[in-house]
Protein backbone atom coordinates (compact mmCIF):
# COMPACT_ATOMS: atom_id res chain seq x y z
CA UNK A 1 0.00 0.00 0.00
CA UNK A 2 1.64 3.76 -1.01
CA UNK A 3 1.25 6.37 1.38
CA UNK A 4 -0.68 8.37 -1.17
CA UNK A 5 -3.11 6.44 -3.78
CA UNK A 6 -4.69 9.22 -6.34
CA UNK A 7 -6.83 7.31 -9.05
CA UNK A 8 -8.55 8.53 -11.73
CA UNK A 9 -9.77 11.74 -10.26
CA UNK A 10 -11.98 14.16 -12.22
CA UNK A 11 -12.51 17.62 -10.23
CA UNK A 12 -14.36 20.52 -11.73
CA UNK A 13 -14.82 24.03 -10.88
CA UNK A 14 -18.43 24.42 -12.46
CA UNK A 15 -18.18 23.87 -16.10
CA UNK A 16 -14.65 23.78 -16.29
CA UNK A 17 -12.99 20.47 -15.75
CA UNK A 18 -9.71 21.23 -13.83
CA UNK A 19 -8.21 17.38 -13.05
CA UNK A 20 -8.66 15.34 -15.84
CA UNK A 21 -8.23 11.74 -14.85
CA UNK A 22 -4.81 11.93 -12.21
CA UNK A 23 -3.99 9.05 -11.41
CA UNK A 24 -0.68 9.01 -8.68
CA UNK A 25 1.04 7.08 -5.80
CA UNK A 26 3.58 7.86 -3.55
CA UNK A 27 5.31 6.11 -1.40
CA UNK A 28 6.36 6.75 1.96
CA UNK A 29 9.42 8.74 2.32
CA UNK A 30 9.55 9.40 -1.07
CA UNK A 31 10.07 13.32 -2.66
CA UNK A 32 7.47 14.08 -5.50
CA UNK A 33 8.31 17.65 -6.97
CA UNK A 34 5.24 18.67 -9.34
CA UNK A 35 5.59 21.39 -11.98
CA UNK A 36 3.06 22.61 -15.09
CA UNK A 37 1.91 25.86 -16.32
CA UNK A 38 0.02 28.46 -14.44
CA UNK A 39 -3.65 27.01 -14.01
CA UNK A 40 -2.65 23.05 -15.24
CA UNK A 41 -4.18 21.95 -11.55
CA UNK A 42 -1.17 21.69 -9.62
CA UNK A 43 -2.43 23.15 -6.58
CA UNK A 44 -5.84 21.86 -7.13
CA UNK A 45 -4.60 18.22 -7.19
CA UNK A 46 -2.71 19.39 -3.41
CA UNK A 47 -5.71 20.75 -1.96
CA UNK A 48 -7.44 17.84 -3.05
CA UNK A 49 -5.58 15.24 -0.93
CA UNK A 50 -6.31 16.73 2.29
CA UNK A 51 -9.88 17.42 1.50
CA UNK A 52 -9.86 20.94 0.88
CA UNK A 53 -11.30 20.87 -2.24
CA UNK A 54 -13.79 17.90 -3.09
CA UNK A 55 -13.67 15.97 -6.11
CA UNK A 56 -16.64 14.59 -8.77
CA UNK A 57 -14.94 11.13 -9.27
CA UNK A 58 -12.51 8.91 -8.80
CA UNK A 59 -10.50 8.07 -5.28
CA UNK A 60 -7.84 9.64 -3.15
CA UNK A 61 -6.84 7.22 -0.48
CA UNK A 62 -4.31 8.46 2.48
CA UNK A 63 -2.57 6.20 4.55
CA UNK A 64 -5.14 3.57 3.48
CA UNK A 65 -7.87 5.77 4.27
CA UNK A 66 -10.18 7.06 1.69
CA UNK A 67 -10.47 11.19 1.40
CA UNK A 68 -13.28 12.06 -0.34
CA UNK A 69 -15.74 9.68 1.75
CA UNK A 70 -18.64 11.41 3.37
CA UNK A 71 -17.58 8.91 6.71
CA UNK A 72 -13.85 9.94 6.82
CA UNK A 73 -13.11 12.28 9.79
CA UNK A 74 -11.31 15.04 7.57
CA UNK A 75 -10.69 16.51 11.04
CA UNK A 76 -8.33 13.45 11.99
CA UNK A 77 -6.86 13.10 8.69
CA UNK A 78 -5.53 16.33 8.02
CA UNK A 79 -3.68 16.22 11.27
CA UNK A 80 -1.54 13.85 8.95
CA UNK A 81 -1.52 16.08 6.12
CA UNK A 82 0.78 19.22 6.84
CA UNK A 83 0.03 21.71 4.27
CA UNK A 84 2.30 24.82 3.46
CA UNK A 85 1.14 27.37 1.33
CA UNK A 86 2.65 30.69 -1.38
CA UNK A 87 1.09 33.06 0.94
CA UNK A 88 1.98 31.37 4.38
CA UNK A 89 -0.89 31.97 6.12
CA UNK A 90 0.23 32.63 9.28
CA UNK A 91 -2.22 33.75 12.25
CA UNK A 92 -1.56 37.17 12.57
CA UNK A 93 -2.75 37.68 15.76
CA UNK A 94 -0.97 35.19 17.43
CA UNK A 95 2.63 34.89 18.01
CA UNK A 96 4.58 32.42 16.62
CA UNK A 97 5.00 30.39 19.40
CA UNK A 98 1.11 30.05 19.32
CA UNK A 99 0.79 29.97 15.61
CA UNK A 100 2.80 26.44 16.31
CA UNK A 101 0.82 25.36 19.61
CA UNK A 102 -2.83 26.45 18.79
CA UNK A 103 -3.23 22.62 16.34
CA UNK A 104 -1.41 20.99 19.26
CA UNK A 105 -3.73 22.09 22.24
CA UNK A 106 -6.78 23.07 20.55
CA UNK A 107 -6.92 19.85 18.26
CA UNK A 108 -4.37 17.23 20.06
CA UNK A 109 -5.69 18.42 23.52
CA UNK A 110 -1.97 18.30 24.49
CA UNK A 111 -0.98 20.39 27.75
CA UNK A 112 0.34 23.81 27.10
CA UNK A 113 3.84 22.69 28.36
CA UNK A 114 4.41 20.04 26.02
CA UNK A 115 3.33 21.73 23.04
CA UNK A 116 5.90 24.48 23.67
CA UNK A 117 8.23 22.33 24.47
CA UNK A 118 7.17 21.30 20.38
CA UNK A 119 7.00 24.45 19.47
CA UNK A 120 10.62 25.03 20.64
CA UNK A 121 11.99 21.85 18.64
CA UNK A 122 10.41 22.54 15.19
CA UNK A 123 10.95 26.24 15.69
CA UNK A 124 15.44 24.81 15.87
CA UNK A 125 14.53 22.80 13.35
CA UNK A 126 13.71 26.08 10.95
CA UNK A 127 16.39 27.70 12.38
CA UNK A 128 14.01 30.32 14.03
CA UNK A 129 14.11 29.83 18.04
CA UNK A 130 15.27 32.68 18.75
CA UNK A 131 11.50 34.14 17.30
CA UNK A 132 9.01 32.49 19.51
CA UNK A 133 7.66 35.41 20.89
CA UNK A 134 7.65 37.60 17.46
CA UNK A 135 4.48 38.07 15.85
CA UNK A 136 3.78 37.76 11.67
CA UNK A 137 4.10 40.89 10.89
CA UNK A 138 7.78 41.37 12.50
CA UNK A 139 8.92 38.73 10.33
CA UNK A 140 10.57 38.90 6.97
CA UNK A 141 8.61 36.86 4.35
CA UNK A 142 10.99 33.61 4.53
CA UNK A 143 10.60 33.65 8.28
CA UNK A 144 6.97 33.68 8.29
CA UNK A 145 7.26 30.64 5.49
CA UNK A 146 9.39 29.19 8.48
CA UNK A 147 7.15 29.63 10.95
CA UNK A 148 4.40 28.04 8.40
CA UNK A 149 6.75 25.27 8.26
CA UNK A 150 7.26 24.61 11.33
CA UNK A 151 3.15 25.08 12.56
CA UNK A 152 2.86 21.90 10.16
CA UNK A 153 5.79 19.88 10.99
CA UNK A 154 4.70 20.43 14.62
CA UNK A 155 1.59 17.87 14.49
CA UNK A 156 3.94 15.29 12.91
CA UNK A 157 2.45 14.91 9.92
CA UNK A 158 3.48 11.73 7.53
CA UNK A 159 2.85 13.76 4.45
CA UNK A 160 4.06 17.52 3.69
CA UNK A 161 2.30 19.49 0.68
CA UNK A 162 4.14 21.88 -0.26
CA UNK A 163 2.42 25.06 -2.79
CA UNK A 164 4.87 27.26 -4.51
CA UNK A 165 6.05 28.07 -1.27
CA UNK A 166 8.98 30.47 -2.39
CA UNK A 167 6.79 31.99 -5.21
CA UNK A 168 5.85 35.12 -2.56
CA UNK A 169 9.47 35.87 -1.37
CA UNK A 170 11.85 37.82 -2.66
CA UNK A 171 14.84 36.03 -4.30
CA UNK A 172 17.46 36.36 -1.23
CA UNK A 173 15.02 34.78 0.86
CA UNK A 174 14.39 31.63 -1.02
CA UNK A 175 17.45 30.13 -0.01
CA UNK A 176 16.92 29.51 3.51
CA UNK A 177 13.49 28.11 3.15
CA UNK A 178 14.61 25.86 0.38
CA UNK A 179 17.55 25.11 3.07
CA UNK A 180 14.56 23.88 5.62
CA UNK A 181 12.93 21.80 2.91
CA UNK A 182 16.46 20.11 2.13
CA UNK A 183 16.68 19.36 5.52
CA UNK A 184 13.12 17.74 6.11
CA UNK A 185 14.01 15.51 3.00
CA UNK A 186 16.82 14.51 4.46
CA UNK A 187 15.27 13.08 7.30
CA UNK A 188 13.11 11.46 5.37
CA UNK A 189 9.84 13.23 5.51
CA UNK A 190 7.38 12.16 2.26
CA UNK A 191 6.78 15.60 0.89
CA UNK A 192 5.10 16.65 -2.50
CA UNK A 193 5.53 20.47 -3.98
CA UNK A 194 4.87 22.50 -6.46
CA UNK A 195 7.85 24.67 -7.54
CA UNK A 196 9.24 26.42 -9.84
CA UNK A 197 12.43 25.98 -8.45
CA UNK A 198 13.93 23.75 -11.43
CA UNK A 199 17.30 23.51 -9.61
CA UNK A 200 15.92 22.36 -6.32
CA UNK A 201 13.67 19.75 -7.73
CA UNK A 202 16.47 18.31 -10.19
CA UNK A 203 18.46 17.70 -6.79
CA UNK A 204 15.92 16.87 -3.80
CA UNK A 205 13.09 15.34 -5.91
CA UNK A 206 12.83 11.31 -6.41
CA UNK A 207 10.14 11.81 -8.80
CA UNK A 208 8.51 14.48 -10.94
CA UNK A 209 5.39 15.02 -12.29
CA UNK A 210 4.79 17.56 -15.21
CA UNK A 211 1.30 18.24 -15.21
CA UNK A 212 -0.53 20.32 -18.22
CA UNK A 213 -4.32 20.87 -18.44
CA UNK A 214 -5.20 18.89 -15.56
CA UNK A 215 -3.61 15.81 -16.16
CA UNK A 216 -0.14 14.14 -15.86
CA UNK A 217 1.75 14.84 -19.11
CA UNK A 218 4.91 13.30 -18.21
CA UNK A 219 6.47 11.79 -15.18
CA UNK A 220 9.60 9.76 -13.86
CA UNK A 221 13.53 9.93 -12.04
CA UNK A 222 13.30 13.92 -11.52
CA UNK A 223 16.61 14.21 -13.57
CA UNK A 224 15.26 11.96 -16.52
CA UNK A 225 12.36 13.62 -16.88
CA UNK A 226 14.06 17.32 -16.96
CA UNK A 227 17.06 16.27 -19.04
CA UNK A 228 15.06 14.12 -21.22
CA UNK A 229 11.62 15.97 -21.84
CA UNK A 230 9.51 13.36 -24.26
CA UNK A 231 6.57 15.64 -24.97
CA UNK A 232 6.58 18.79 -27.06
CA UNK A 233 4.72 20.66 -24.30
CA UNK A 234 7.10 19.86 -21.60
CA UNK A 235 10.24 20.91 -23.55
CA UNK A 236 8.33 24.60 -24.73
CA UNK A 237 7.39 24.40 -20.30
CA UNK A 238 11.38 24.11 -19.91
CA UNK A 239 12.08 26.23 -21.95
CA UNK A 240 10.18 29.05 -20.90
CA UNK A 241 11.10 28.32 -17.23
CA UNK A 242 14.99 27.83 -17.61
CA UNK A 243 15.59 31.17 -20.02
CA UNK B 1 -49.35 75.18 34.45
CA UNK B 2 -46.27 75.25 37.26
CA UNK B 3 -42.81 76.63 37.08
CA UNK B 4 -39.86 74.61 36.09
CA UNK B 5 -37.70 74.29 38.98
CA UNK B 6 -34.43 72.69 39.14
CA UNK B 7 -35.36 69.57 40.93
CA UNK B 8 -37.75 69.12 37.96
CA UNK B 9 -34.37 69.24 35.65
CA UNK B 10 -32.74 66.97 38.51
CA UNK B 11 -35.37 64.40 38.04
CA UNK B 12 -35.52 64.67 34.15
CA UNK B 13 -31.70 64.49 34.04
CA UNK B 14 -32.08 61.11 36.67
CA UNK B 15 -34.22 59.28 34.20
CA UNK B 16 -30.97 59.14 31.89
CA UNK B 17 -30.71 56.05 34.07
CA UNK B 18 -33.14 54.36 32.54
CA UNK B 19 -32.23 55.08 29.34
CA UNK B 20 -28.58 53.71 29.59
CA UNK B 21 -30.33 50.40 31.89
CA UNK B 22 -32.48 49.99 29.03
CA UNK B 23 -29.58 50.17 26.36
CA UNK B 24 -26.79 48.32 28.64
CA UNK B 25 -29.51 45.38 29.21
CA UNK B 26 -30.61 45.10 25.41
CA UNK B 27 -26.52 45.38 24.60
CA UNK B 28 -25.79 42.14 26.35
CA UNK B 29 -29.17 40.18 25.46
CA UNK B 30 -28.26 41.37 21.87
CA UNK B 31 -25.23 40.13 22.11
CA UNK B 32 -25.60 36.75 23.00
CA UNK B 33 -28.58 36.22 20.83
CA UNK B 34 -26.50 38.32 18.06
CA UNK B 35 -23.20 35.91 18.38
CA UNK B 36 -25.52 33.29 18.17
CA UNK B 37 -27.42 34.93 15.00
CA UNK B 38 -23.77 35.30 13.50
CA UNK B 39 -22.47 31.73 13.93
CA UNK B 40 -25.74 30.24 12.66
CA UNK B 41 -25.04 32.78 9.48
CA UNK B 42 -21.46 31.57 9.04
CA UNK B 43 -21.37 27.93 9.74
CA UNK B 44 -21.50 25.59 6.83
CA UNK B 45 -24.98 24.22 7.30
CA UNK B 46 -28.00 25.95 5.05
CA UNK B 47 -30.69 25.40 6.91
CA UNK B 48 -29.17 27.19 9.87
CA UNK B 49 -27.89 30.00 7.93
CA UNK B 50 -31.53 30.24 6.91
CA UNK B 51 -32.64 30.51 10.21
CA UNK B 52 -30.32 33.69 10.49
CA UNK B 53 -31.38 35.26 7.34
CA UNK B 54 -35.10 35.08 8.21
CA UNK B 55 -34.82 36.47 11.65
CA UNK B 56 -32.54 39.11 10.57
CA UNK B 57 -34.65 39.91 7.45
CA UNK B 58 -37.68 39.66 9.55
CA UNK B 59 -36.24 42.28 12.32
CA UNK B 60 -34.32 44.38 9.88
CA UNK B 61 -37.60 44.78 8.08
CA UNK B 62 -39.96 46.26 10.24
CA UNK B 63 -39.88 49.57 12.89
CA UNK B 64 -38.27 48.73 15.88
CA UNK B 65 -41.75 50.47 17.12
CA UNK B 66 -44.26 47.80 15.83
CA UNK B 67 -41.44 45.24 17.33
CA UNK B 68 -42.36 46.99 20.80
CA UNK B 69 -46.20 47.27 20.45
CA UNK B 70 -45.82 43.41 19.42
CA UNK B 71 -43.95 42.62 22.55
CA UNK B 72 -45.63 44.61 24.93
CA UNK B 73 -49.07 44.15 23.79
CA UNK B 74 -48.33 40.37 22.45
CA UNK B 75 -47.61 38.83 26.62
CA UNK B 76 -51.51 40.34 27.12
CA UNK B 77 -52.93 38.90 24.23
CA UNK B 78 -51.58 35.23 25.98
CA UNK B 79 -52.94 36.70 29.53
CA UNK B 80 -49.39 37.43 30.50
CA UNK B 81 -49.44 41.26 31.81
CA UNK B 82 -45.67 42.64 31.49
CA UNK B 83 -44.05 45.64 32.64
CA UNK B 84 -43.20 48.01 30.23
CA UNK B 85 -39.37 47.58 31.47
CA UNK B 86 -39.46 43.70 30.39
CA UNK B 87 -41.13 44.20 26.81
CA UNK B 88 -38.70 46.85 26.10
CA UNK B 89 -35.45 45.32 27.09
CA UNK B 90 -36.91 42.20 25.16
CA UNK B 91 -38.23 44.19 22.26
CA UNK B 92 -34.51 45.97 21.80
CA UNK B 93 -32.71 42.68 22.98
CA UNK B 94 -34.26 41.12 19.95
CA UNK B 95 -34.09 43.90 17.78
CA UNK B 96 -30.35 44.60 18.52
CA UNK B 97 -29.34 40.88 17.80
CA UNK B 98 -30.10 41.02 13.99
CA UNK B 99 -27.87 44.31 13.78
CA UNK B 100 -25.02 42.39 15.58
CA UNK B 101 -25.52 39.40 14.69
CA UNK B 102 -25.55 41.15 10.47
CA UNK B 103 -22.21 43.18 11.82
CA UNK B 104 -20.32 40.25 13.29
CA UNK B 105 -20.92 38.87 10.24
CA UNK B 106 -19.47 41.09 8.39
CA UNK B 107 -16.57 41.39 10.39
CA UNK B 108 -16.35 37.55 9.69
CA UNK B 109 -16.16 37.90 6.31
CA UNK B 110 -13.98 40.06 5.92
CA UNK B 111 -11.06 37.82 7.39
CA UNK B 112 -9.26 36.47 4.15
CA UNK B 113 -10.54 33.34 3.00
CA UNK B 114 -7.01 31.81 3.70
CA UNK B 115 -7.59 31.38 7.54
CA UNK B 116 -10.00 29.50 7.14
CA UNK B 117 -8.21 27.30 4.95
CA UNK B 118 -4.70 27.45 7.36
CA UNK B 119 -6.78 26.52 10.30
CA UNK B 120 -9.17 23.74 8.59
CA UNK B 121 -5.49 22.28 7.61
CA UNK B 122 -4.49 21.74 11.20
CA UNK B 123 -7.33 19.82 11.66
CA UNK B 124 -9.81 22.51 13.77
CA UNK B 125 -13.41 22.29 13.72
CA UNK B 126 -15.54 24.72 12.36
CA UNK B 127 -16.05 26.59 15.75
CA UNK B 128 -12.61 25.88 16.85
CA UNK B 129 -11.81 27.94 13.84
CA UNK B 130 -14.56 30.38 14.67
CA UNK B 131 -13.07 30.58 18.13
CA UNK B 132 -9.53 31.19 17.98
CA UNK B 133 -8.94 32.08 14.25
CA UNK B 134 -11.25 33.78 12.74
CA UNK B 135 -13.42 35.59 15.82
CA UNK B 136 -10.23 36.86 17.02
CA UNK B 137 -9.11 39.05 14.07
CA UNK B 138 -13.14 39.56 13.10
CA UNK B 139 -13.40 41.43 16.56
CA UNK B 140 -11.08 44.06 15.81
CA UNK B 141 -12.73 45.08 12.53
CA UNK B 142 -16.15 44.78 13.92
CA UNK B 143 -15.60 47.16 16.88
CA UNK B 144 -16.28 50.67 14.93
CA UNK B 145 -19.37 49.42 13.16
CA UNK B 146 -20.82 47.83 16.75
CA UNK B 147 -20.43 50.94 18.75
CA UNK B 148 -22.07 52.92 15.80
CA UNK B 149 -24.83 50.55 16.40
CA UNK B 150 -24.82 51.18 20.04
CA UNK B 151 -24.73 55.30 19.02
CA UNK B 152 -28.11 54.00 17.09
CA UNK B 153 -29.43 52.10 19.95
CA UNK B 154 -29.28 54.63 22.51
CA UNK B 155 -31.59 57.06 20.51
CA UNK B 156 -33.79 54.25 19.67
CA UNK B 157 -34.51 53.50 23.32
CA UNK B 158 -37.02 56.68 23.26
CA UNK B 159 -39.62 54.42 21.30
CA UNK B 160 -40.15 52.71 24.99
CA UNK B 161 -41.77 55.81 25.89
CA UNK B 162 -44.65 54.67 23.89
CA UNK B 163 -45.50 52.25 26.09
CA UNK B 164 -45.35 53.75 29.35
CA UNK B 165 -41.36 53.38 29.73
CA UNK B 166 -39.94 56.13 31.61
CA UNK B 167 -36.79 57.04 30.30
CA UNK B 168 -35.43 60.36 29.05
CA UNK B 169 -38.11 61.33 26.69
CA UNK B 170 -40.92 60.32 28.09
CA UNK B 171 -39.41 62.31 31.66
CA UNK B 172 -39.14 65.36 28.96
CA UNK B 173 -42.58 64.87 28.03
CA UNK B 174 -44.05 64.38 31.49
CA UNK B 175 -42.09 67.87 32.77
CA UNK B 176 -43.10 69.70 29.42
CA UNK B 177 -46.82 68.79 30.27
CA UNK B 178 -46.62 70.35 33.49
CA UNK B 179 -44.48 73.42 32.75
CA UNK B 180 -44.84 73.87 28.85
CA UNK B 181 -41.06 74.65 28.68
CA UNK B 182 -40.62 73.19 25.96
CA UNK B 183 -37.42 74.34 24.57
CA UNK B 184 -35.58 74.05 27.77
CA UNK B 185 -36.75 70.97 28.34
CA UNK B 186 -36.00 68.63 25.00
CA UNK B 187 -32.76 70.38 24.85
CA UNK B 188 -31.56 69.18 27.74
CA UNK B 189 -33.19 65.89 27.14
CA UNK B 190 -31.40 66.46 23.75
CA UNK B 191 -27.92 67.19 25.27
CA UNK B 192 -28.00 64.70 27.72
CA UNK B 193 -28.70 61.91 24.67
CA UNK B 194 -25.91 63.52 22.74
CA UNK B 195 -23.37 63.52 25.85
CA UNK B 196 -23.85 59.16 26.43
CA UNK B 197 -23.16 59.15 22.54
CA UNK B 198 -20.03 61.11 22.30
CA UNK B 199 -18.81 58.97 25.53
CA UNK B 200 -19.68 56.06 23.22
CA UNK B 201 -17.66 57.16 20.58
CA UNK B 202 -14.67 57.91 22.51
CA UNK B 203 -14.72 54.50 23.62
CA UNK B 204 -14.71 53.41 19.84
CA UNK B 205 -11.93 55.27 19.35
CA UNK B 206 -9.75 54.29 22.03
CA UNK B 207 -10.75 50.95 21.93
CA UNK B 208 -9.49 50.37 18.47
CA UNK B 209 -6.07 52.17 19.21
CA UNK B 210 -4.88 49.94 21.70
CA UNK B 211 -6.46 46.61 20.83
CA UNK B 212 -4.02 45.07 18.77
CA UNK B 213 -5.60 41.99 17.87
CA UNK B 214 -5.60 41.89 13.88
CA UNK B 215 -2.00 42.27 13.34
N1 LIG C 1 -11.94 28.27 -6.42
C1 LIG C 1 -11.93 28.20 -7.76
N2 LIG C 1 -13.03 28.45 -8.47
C2 LIG C 1 -13.03 28.36 -9.81
N3 LIG C 1 -11.97 28.03 -10.53
C3 LIG C 1 -10.82 27.76 -9.90
C4 LIG C 1 -10.74 27.83 -8.48
N4 LIG C 1 -9.48 27.50 -8.11
C5 LIG C 1 -8.81 27.26 -9.25
N5 LIG C 1 -9.61 27.40 -10.32
C6 LIG C 1 -9.22 27.17 -11.72
O1 LIG C 1 -8.73 25.86 -11.81
C7 LIG C 1 -7.63 25.81 -12.70
C8 LIG C 1 -6.45 25.16 -12.01
O2 LIG C 1 -6.05 25.99 -10.93
P1 LIG C 1 -4.82 25.66 -10.01
O3 LIG C 1 -4.79 26.71 -8.98
O4 LIG C 1 -4.88 24.26 -9.58
O5 LIG C 1 -3.61 25.84 -11.01
P2 LIG C 1 -2.07 25.82 -10.72
O6 LIG C 1 -1.49 24.81 -11.61
O7 LIG C 1 -1.82 25.72 -9.27
O8 LIG C 1 -1.62 27.25 -11.23
P3 LIG C 1 -0.59 28.32 -10.62
O9 LIG C 1 0.75 27.91 -11.11
O10 LIG C 1 -1.02 29.60 -11.23
O11 LIG C 1 -0.73 28.27 -9.13
C9 LIG C 1 -7.36 27.22 -13.16
O12 LIG C 1 -7.94 27.38 -14.42
C10 LIG C 1 -8.08 28.07 -12.16
O13 LIG C 1 -8.57 29.24 -12.75
MG1 LIG D 1 -1.11 27.04 -7.79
Amino acid sequence: MSLVEIENVHKSYGDIEVLRGVSLRIEEGEIVAIIGRSGSGKSTLLRCINGLEPIQSGTIRFDGQQVNSADTDLRKLRQKVGIVFQSFNLFPHLNAERNITLGLTVVKKMPPDEARTIARKVMTQVGLEDKLDAYPDMLSGGQQQRVAIARSLAMSPKLMLFDEITSALDPELIGEVLTVLAGLAEAGMTMMLVTHEMGFARNVAHRLVFMHEGEIWESGAARAVLDDPQTPELKSFLGSVLI
Amino acid sequence: MRELTTSDMFWLLFAARWTIALTVVSILGGSLLGAIIMVLRVIPFPPAKAVAILYINLIQGTPALGQLFIVFFGFGVFGYDVSPWFAATLAFSLYSAAFLGEIWRGGVHAVPHAQWEASASLGLSTLQQLRYVIIPQAFRLSIPPTIGFWVHLVKNTSLASVIGFIELTRAGQIINAATFRPMTVYLTVAAAYFVICFVLTQLSARLEGSLRVAR
